[in-house]
């Protein structure tokens, strides 16, 4: 190889993982901040996970870029912040069985916030996907904010493609339980 | 089938994930089935409560500038390895004819390498910016005259949308430092450009597939134009879009 080459290697990787990464930055935010739900953490995760990902960019071998973003900045979260016990996940198993007897999502008592931002239809629905258990709210946020296919999503979670749809069947099916209490608790 | 797997089938119908055949199972179920029937559309309603913008967070003013200021900057442009390669060419070029040969080769394949990041970088400035389309009409016959004194070559524009593919319009582009038409399509949320330069004399040429830098883009010739399809959807996605293209061409 020619002398120069070894610099402009190293020039050529870091612009091809701007050119490549960085435009995925809101979603890589967002996914951030859901599974964080903490505007500063989220900030600080996604540094992170940028740095990781250039750390690990050699070992990249093509395909789409956003899953594997996802699948480093959620090993991010865990890392860093399983120990905040900010992303409880409720089991190993948590598909099996009925895990949530009760409805934690369901509001009670609306401060005159809580009334306003229901009027807003996103707002109420970001608060509700917050609210569902992590293992359902990563799917949600992958599946709908980000349409993902099953086959990323399960490259992202590190699970059986199966259980990214059992999964997703149980998410949507608490989602729209929230909703529904949401909206008839509500001026609507 | 019964309830509890059209339960669990239904998103993956939702979520156009099954085969053929496992939709018409399900479709089947839900058809003989009010329950299940109820279920989904309470699923759809659902869907169409969730505007994904709407849904999205927006990244802090600076992280963007924060997470590039630690990663290396770059140098200042060396000599690449392609000037050396040309260089070198044109100076032995004449006097080695049987080396030339080689040399043509490995030219062609930097040149063509070059071209392909060209075209995915004319694929992310799209995205990034304002200026995803110059002319906007869903309508074929809108789009092609477009062009008309603006390209040496009327770019060949096909109307996809009852293949799954929606026509959004088209702009002029530049690659090789040559003007190009960027005829651009939907799929679902991905945008596929596809870039069509005159070549004349390339006659026509199979389609190839390549992967850079987690783009796929499908290349062929027709017709002395040089067509790439470029888009972050599957190899198998993008494929499909190139044989569909080409089959309403041919109509």
């Amino acid at each position: 190889m020619m002398a120069g080459g070894v610099v402009d290697a190293s020039d050529d990787k870091a612009e091809r993982f701007k050119t490549l990464a960085l435009p995925h930055l809101d979603d890589i935010y967002t996914l951030a901040r859901y599974l964080l739900r903490s505007a500063s953490d989220a900030d600080d995760a996604v540094q992170e996970c940028y740095l990781r990902a250039f750390h690990h960019f050699d070992t990249f071998r093509g395909g789409p870029v956003k899953p594997w973003l996802f699948a480093i900045l959620r090993n991010v979260c865990h890392a860093a912040y399983a120990a905040n016990a900010r992303i409880v996940y409720t089991t190993d198993n948590a598909d099996a069985g009925e895990v949530q007897a009760k409805p934690m999502w369901r509001e009670d008592g609306d401060t005159p916030e809580q009334a306003m931002l229901r009027r807003h239809d996103s707002a109420a629905m970001r608060r509700l996907i917050a609210q569902l258990p992590a293992e359902f709210r990563e799917v949600i946020v992958l599946r709908e904010i980000n349409d993902l296919s099953y086959r990323d999503i399960a490259i992202v979670i590190e699970a059986p493609i199966g259980t990214v749809m059992s999964r997703l069947a149980r998410a949507r099916g608490m989602l729209r339980e929230a909703w529904v209490a949401a909206e008839g608790g509500g001026q609507k | 089938m019964n309830c509890d797997e059209a339960k669990i089938l239904m998103h993956a119908l939702i979520d156009g994930e099954l085969d053929a055949g496992h939709a018409r199972e399900v479709e089947a179920h839900i058809v003989g089935c009010a329950d299940c029937a109820a279920r989904l559309r309470e699923f759809q309603d659902l869907r169409k409560a969730m505007t994904p913008s709407g849904l999205r967070y927006t990244a802090p003013a600076g992280l963007h500038e924060r997470i590039e200021g630690k990663l290396p900057a770059p140098h200042v442009a060396g000599t690449s390895r392609r000037s050396v390669i040309k260089g070198f060419a044109a100076g032995a070029g004449l006097s080695a004819i049987a080396a030339s040969g080689v040399l043509v080769m490995v030219m062609r394949t930097d040149d063509q390498r070059r071209v392909l990041g060209e075209v995915v970088s004319a694929h992310l400035r799209s995205l990034q910016g304002q200026h995803l389309i110059d002319v906007q009409s869903t309508d074929q016959h809108t789009v092609k005259p477009w062009f008309n004194g603006r390209l040496d070559v009327a770019p060949p524009v096909a109307d996809l949308t009852a293949q799954g593919f929606t026509l959004l319009g088209g702009r002029l582009d530049y690659i090789n430092a040559k003007p190009v038409a960027a005829i651009v399509y939907r799929r679902r949320v991905h945008i596929i450009n596809l870039f069509c330069a005159p070549a004349p004399g390339s006659g026509n040429r199979a389609a190839t597939m390549e992967s850079l830098q987690g783009y796929n883009v499908r290349r062929w010739s027709e017709n002395g134009i040089n067509l790439w399809a470029v888009s972050d959807i599957s190899a198998d996605e993008l494929s499909e879009f190139g044989e569909k293209f080409e089959a309403a061409l041919k109509q």
